[in-house]
């Protein structure tokens, strides 16, 4: 295998280049050369301009991108305030929390929407309350199959993502600036917006750009609330491909979608090379 | 210890409970819940039942369930094997070679998953491989979304691996195969078994490029909860959740302990 010094073996032993063939090759016909096809295919004539000047597919950009980036503006709120508290007011069980989290990572992510209509929806825990309190036939609670829905199941999936990389960065933060800022009078709040925050902030942008990517690309919750108000780009390309057999149409707006998240997620390489995680 | 007073430390805990117990714990306890029973109209569920078990290792769910375990571990086979040498590979290049190989192996992260499903559909159901309608094309697109995730471990492993060992052992005229294969592949041992876990937990969940592309005889069980929900059976959907989720748990808490034994050499 791929040694560089080996000057006995200078030889016989193959460039380390050469190495790396196979495994690219085999990426190459399993994922590049599809990728191309998809180009190539959105490519037909007319195909561009019918679907970026169709109606759903505006509506289904504008849906992706501000439920992406109100997704992630959550995320980091939510995620910032639970990881502070896990960190600096540890609890009996902290570690468990944390453990908790991990696991909830590797769960997929239209279990979320699922729990969902068992709390929120129609006949969910949140309207039966409701109905039994109050004696109403239905309960208030019908978000769920609007981009609400949509966006509650996602900042509570996602948050865990903003959580690992900011208790990672909150591991490794000095104890003792802490004691020094309390002890010469700083209040909880102001330690947190002028030494932790301070620290968190890279942590935050390179958990905050994943999340955003993860957000736009979002496939499985959104199918799972079963709105026909809320299509996102992923919604669509299955539409277009699968229920209308469209594939013109679903490769351009493919197209579309990776170039949006390509585009953000070599800015989160960026931030996150420089973030250090 | 950022907050000194008593009271502030509850208020801070009482403030982490309202927003961790809701959002994080509830979800996964309801589906629990409702997967043992029939009726769910007033606060609580109600009807306690196991039926949605006993259906739930029968038949077309028992199939399912079969189904999902041989392409994840079919498919994080595959990707551990090409992510662990691509990430090789990657290590013994220069500087550039290297972020070429970085950006091609972890495009598939960045490229949303139905799009993979998009393109693997789009290229293996013309000449000259034919794949759509048979099981092959759900685990290859599987084995393209996880191998990214194979890459990044690995790669992330060996910047952290000692070269001291490898140094020594070459040294000591072991040849370049001898060393990786007693040497290197051993210490990283732990962070392969870690990768497995991930590419494992991945592929069991995946639905949006499995939406694309699966044949009617080859259904992975997310697809099967979704098509249980989207009929309207939320609890029989539910059991089977729960039985997705004991997998992946019971995969996780096996390759978790191969991974304490491994540590020990």
């Amino acid at each position: 295998m791929p040694t560089t010094g080996a000057k006995d073996d200078a030889g016989r032993s193959l460039p380390s280049w050469v190495w790396a063939l196979p495994p690219v090759a085999v990426l190459a016909v399993v994922f590049l050369y599809p990728l191309a096809l998809v180009v190539r295919e959105s490519l037909a004539p007319g195909a561009y301009a019918d679907v970026l000047g169709s109606e759903s597919f505006r509506d289904a950009l504008v849906t992706t991108v501000w439920l992406a980036v109100a997704s992630t503006a959550g995320c980091l709120v939510l995620g910032f305030v639970l990881a502070v508290v896990i960190a600096f007011v540890p609890f009996p069980g902290a570690k468990a929390v944390s453990k908790f989290i991990d696991v909830f990572l590797s769960f997929p992510s239209f279990l979320i929407t699922l729990a969902l209509l068992f709390l929120y929806g129609t006949v969910g825990m949140a309207n039966g309350l409701w109905t039994d309190a109050t004696g109403d036939a239905t309960g208030p609670f019908r978000f769920l199959s609007t981009p609400w829905g949509v966006l509650l199941a996602e900042i509570t999936y996602f948050t865990p993502f903003v959580m690992r990389p900011l208790l990672a960065a909150f591991s490794q933060l000095e104890t003792a600036q802490l004691e020094v800022a309390s002890s010469l009078g700083a209040r909880p709040l102001r330690i947190v917006r002028q030494v932790i925050l301070p620290e968190a902030l890279p942590a935050l942008a390179a958990g905050g750009s994943l999340v955003l990517v993860m957000c736009l690309n979002e496939f499985g919750i959104v199918l799972f609330t079963g709105a026909k108000g809320v299509t996102t780009l992923p919604m669509l390309v299955y539409g277009k491909a699968i229920l209308e057999s469209d594939y013109a149409a679903a490769c351009v707006v493919a197209v579309v979608n990776v170039a949006l998240s390509v585009g953000l997620y070599v800015l989160y390489r960026g931030v996150s090379r420089r973030a250090g995680a | 210890m950022l907050v000194h007073s008593r009271t502030g430390r509850w208020t801070a805990w009482a403030g982490f409970a309202v927003l961790f117990v809701p959002l994080f714990a509830l979800p996964l306890l309801v589906i629990v819940a409702a997967s043992f029973s029939t009726h769910w109209s007033g606060a609580f569920p109600s009807g306690p039942t196991t039926a949605h078990y006993t259906a739930a290792v029968r038949g077309e769910s028992l199939q399912a369930l079969t189904t999902s375990l041989v392409t994840a571990v079919t498919a994080s086979v595959v990707a551990l094997t090409v992510g662990t040498w691509a990430a090789l590979a990657a290590a013994a290049l220069r500087k550039r070679g290297r972020r070429v190989l970085d950006a091609l192996f972890m495009l598939p992260v960045a490229v949303p998953s139905v799009v993979v499903g998009l393109a693997v559909l789009v290229a293996f159901s013309q000449p000259p491989v034919l794949l759509n309608g048979t099981r092959w094309i759900v685990i290859l697109a599987h084995t393209v979304l996880v191998t990214a995730f194979a890459y990044q471990s690995v790669s992330a492993a060996l910047l952290r691996l000692d070269p001291m060992y490898e140094q020594a052992a070459a040294s000591l005229g072991a040849r370049p195969a001898y060393v990786l294969l007693r040497v290197k592949l051993p210490l990283l041992l732990p962070s392969l078994n870690a990768a497995a876990g991930l590419c494992f937990a991945l592929s069991m969940g995946e639905l949006s490029a499995t939406m694309m592309l699966y044949p009617p005889d080859w259904t992975p069980l997310p697809v099967l909860i979704f098509t249980a929900t989207d009929r309207g059976s939320l609890f029989t959907g539910s059991a089977l959740a729960v039985v997705l989720m004991t997998a992946t748990l019971l995969a996780l808490l096996a390759v978790s302990r191969i991974r304490t034994k491994a540590s020990y050499r």
